[in-house]
């Protein structure tokens, strides 16, 4: 029995083998429609995640499954002190594969650990969020035809983002990748994560502002900069519209440059870019389905 | 100069850095031993200036010498066996580490849970980094209390 943890559980070649049914599912989803008839998945929401939660929940509604679970800790058990050990293995008695988020890191880990179910890790705290990661790749895989030989722009807070940290761990396993961090200098990407780059030979730079290296790039992943994230209200003003997407800094990018955005935006991409054919933020959500489908299939070993 | 005599069978454990004999004293558990213990604090050392040294009198199976290598794997161990060294043990990072540190990391599982066990996990063995295995925060002095 297989979990999913952390998105380099898997190695590249069972994510070619995944993204591989993704891409089927998406090509012929009446196929898949029965997949998982009688089988129910538990949605462990120790905090809410509404857009996570309605992701896993459509996948298995899509595959014929049911769902069951709670959306926040509040209406489960551990408000009465219960321990995640304990809760996993009353889950695995209801539910055949589990989707679980906590605030907590580690929590999904130690459910796995007692699980007699597949458990997803949908979320835990600053750690992991490994099916947001394999969204990102899917949706690059079948929007460019392929995983690497490109340069990828991540663009906003690269200290805290916890989204743009896995993308990176994952992608530097492909060949030709060359990632241009633009951020703030508050913000910048976490040495170790350079360091790292440094000691593969993969090629990045960094930079501060947006339009002065949008022209370079393949992809731009946006992430969001927050107020509070700065260290005082001048530097935020001063820097904040660096980091806005419009259709002004569109115009230099090259005519295929794809922007992908985990979600939610709030005002780093301004509405406008919305309706340009390169901004697929809102396809990665489709995609996110269809991969939780063939992720959800794999770890049940369910082939059709 | 402080005359400690030859033990039969056991471990000296010799070239400790200088007032750290008690904490691995601590460690070791020698506490809940009943055995004899000599704890020889600042003894002279060409090599270091001043070093410590423990003498535990016990059946040379009975410790855990992981801790001891996660601590300071320059300490040597002899292996003592009718009075004489019968062999120096050299200590290895342990793969993985249980319950010796805490992760004091707020948002890890371990800070709600109690009995979960605190492990950490050998990360980069060349910089003898280790990881939480639950958050993969980075043991340091700052992130784990003893």
């Amino acid at each position: 029995m297989r979990h999913l943890m952390n998105p380099l559980d898997f190695t590249v070649e069972e994510l070619d083998r995944l993204f591989d049914l993704a891409g089927d599912i998406a090509a012929d989803p009446a196929k898949y429609a029965h997949a998982c008839a009688g089988k129910k998945l538990a949605t462990c929401f120790y905090e809410p995640s509404t857009r996570t939660r309605l992701s896993f929940e459509a996948a298995m509604l899509n595959l014929g499954g049911s769902v069951l679970g709670f959306s926040d800790a509040a209406s489960s058990s551990a408000s009465k002190g219960e321990s995640v050990s304990d809760t996993i293995r009353i889950i695995s008695c209801y539910a055949d594969i589990c989707a679980m988020r906590h605030p907590k890191e580690g929590a999904p880990m130690v459910a796995a650990s007692r699980s007699g179910i597949p458990v997803i890790n949908a979320g835990d705290g600053g750690h992991q969020h490994p099916t947001q990661t394999l969204t990102d790749l899917m949706t690059i895989r079948a929007l460019k035809g392929r995983l690497g030989g490109f340069t990828i722009g991540l663009c906003g807070d690269l200290k805290f983002g916890r989204t743009v940290h896995s993308l990176i761990a994952a992608l530097i396993r492909y060949p030709g990748i060359r990632f241009v961090f633009i951020s703030p200098p508050e913000l910048k990407v976490p040495d170790y994560i350079t360091d790292q780059l440094k000691e593969l030979g993969i090629g990045y730079e960094e930079v501060i502002r947006l339009e002065d290296s949008i022209a370079d790039l393949d992809l731009l992943y946006m992430t969001r900069v927050q107020r509070e994230r700065f260290f005082n209200e001048e530097d935020y003003v001063r820097l904040k519209d660096f980091y806005i997407l419009n259709n002004e800094k569109m115009a230099l990018a090259k005519e295929d440059m794809l922007v992908l955005h985990p979600l939610p935006r709030v005002n780093e991409i301004s509405v406008e870019v919305d309706d340009d054919p390169r901004a697929v933020y809102f396809k990665q959500a489709q995609y996110g389905v269809y991969v939780r489908m063939a992720l959800i299939l794999t770890l049940l070993e369910i082939t059709v | 100069m402080l005359n400690v005599g030859k033990i039969e069978e056991g471990f000296v454990l010799d070239h400790i850095e200088a007032g750290k004999s008690l904490s691995i004293y601590h460690h070791l558990q020698l506490d809940k031993l009943d055995c004899t213990v000599a704890i020889i604090k600042n003894a002279r050392s060409n090599k270091m200036g001043k070093k410590d040294i423990l003498k535990v009198e016990c059946d040379i199976d009975t410790l855990d010498l992981d801790v001891l290598a996660f601590i300071d794997h320059n300490i040597t161990v002899n292996v003592i066996k009718d009075g004489e060294i019968v062999d120096k043990k050299v200590l290895t990072l342990p793969k993985e580490i249980r319950n010796i540190i805490k992760c004091k990391n707020p948002r890890c599982i371990t800070s709600i849970e109690q009995e979960l066990p605190h492990i950490f996990v050998l990360a980069d063995e060349q910089k003898e980094i280790y990881r939480c295995k639950y958050c993969e925060e980075k043991a340091s002095e700052s992130t784990y209390a003893w």
